[in-house]
């Protein structure tokens, strides 16, 4: 099992994520420069946080053009891994990996604070160690973190579930004051049209070890991790 | 053949536009209230092209490829 981290110009985050998965977890872990392309298979691919390219135009737009994401695109097309970790869920907007579009805080402002997460699922390969409804504290870090999608596809991706997370209070209610950014509906994360793709603002790599405060968001890549293990054995 | 574009990028009708607000707030506190704000971006960008319609193109490739996300903008084109 091999997972890659891919490190545009402007990421900030990508160490702290390979921490996490190859120190924390012990997962095989590439840091991948994104001008190198994939060079090769891999179990899952992350995009991690940051501003890459200064969040010109607008968050994650040109990273999604760049050359790798069609790498990313097929690796996700032939069904491996993809997690798009806030400036990363931007780009995979930006890219087409899931629909809609992450956009500038309703109060106008960058916001960097605890929040609390409603896991909506767990049927997917993200939140699968989770209970559906449980309630898990993880960080947000952002300026332009408002999901944004036609009402169409808010009422699709409500009917396939792929409405991974919502922001709630510490009681698990998902009401206005608990959501930090003015997202539609309060959503946080949200999965691609396969499960395979899972895109959040929130950041779990911020949130894996106590040390730092909170490990709720280990389970992710824990998910990640027995999901890919599953899948080998089944191969077997 | 040059042919200067202008483009300019702005939010669809109904969006959201938080700078938008804030400015508006902070004319308040100056004491120039206004009506209404609205923001855009505008671009100017020379292409080579062998007549108007396929600098026009070439214009439209530019703003549904990378400047304009259509979940939340529309644009506009000027071929000068």
């Amino acid at each position: 099992m091999r997972f890659a981290v891919i490190r545009f110009g402007g990421s900030n985050c990508d160490l702290d994520t390979v921490h996490v998965l190859s120190e924390v977890l012990g997962v095989d872990t590439d840091l991948v420069w994104y001008r190198d392309g994939l060079q090769r298979r891999y179990d899952a691919v992350i995009l991690p946080g940051g501003f890459s390219y200064g969040d010109y135009l607008r968050a994650g737009a040109i990273a999604a053009r760049t050359p790798i994401m069609a790498d990313v695109i097929s690796h996700a097309r032939e069904g491996g891994l993809v997690l798009g970790i806030c400036n990363g869920a931007q780009i995979a907007a930006e890219s087409g990996l899931v629909p809609g579009v992450f956009t500038r805080n309703e109060v106008p402002r960058f916001i960097c604070r605890p929040t609390w997460l409603r896991v909506e699922t767990t049927d997917t390969p993200f939140t699968r160690l989770y209970r559906r409804g449980e309630v898990i504290r993880v960080p947000v870090a952002h300026g332009e973190g408002r999901y944004v999608a036609p009402p169409g596809v808010i009422a699709r991706l409500n009917r396939e579930r792929r409405i991974a997370f919502r922001y709630c209070d510490t009681e698990g209610r998902v009401t206005p004051g608990a959501n930090p950014n003015g997202s539609i509906e309060g959503i946080a994360g949200i999965l691609g049209e396969g499960r395979n793709v899972l895109v959040m603002m929130p950041h779990p790599e911020r949130s894996s070890e106590l040390v730092i405060g909170s490990e709720d968001g280990r389970r992710i890549f824990e998910s990640m991790i027995e999901h890919c293990q599953a899948g080998t054995t089944r191969q077997r | 053949m040059l042919f200067d574009v202008i483009i300019t990028i702005a939010l669809k009708e109904g969006m959201l536009d938080p700078e938008a607000r804030a400015i508006q707030n902070a004319l308040a506190h100056l004491g120039i209230p206004t009506l209404s704000l609205s923001t855009a971006r505008r671009f100017c960008i020379g292409i080579d092209a062998v007549d108007r319609e396929e600098a026009g193109t070439k214009a439209r490739a530019i703003c549904e490829r990378l400047l304009a996300n259509p979940v939340i903008h529309r644009y506009e084109i000027e071929v000068v």
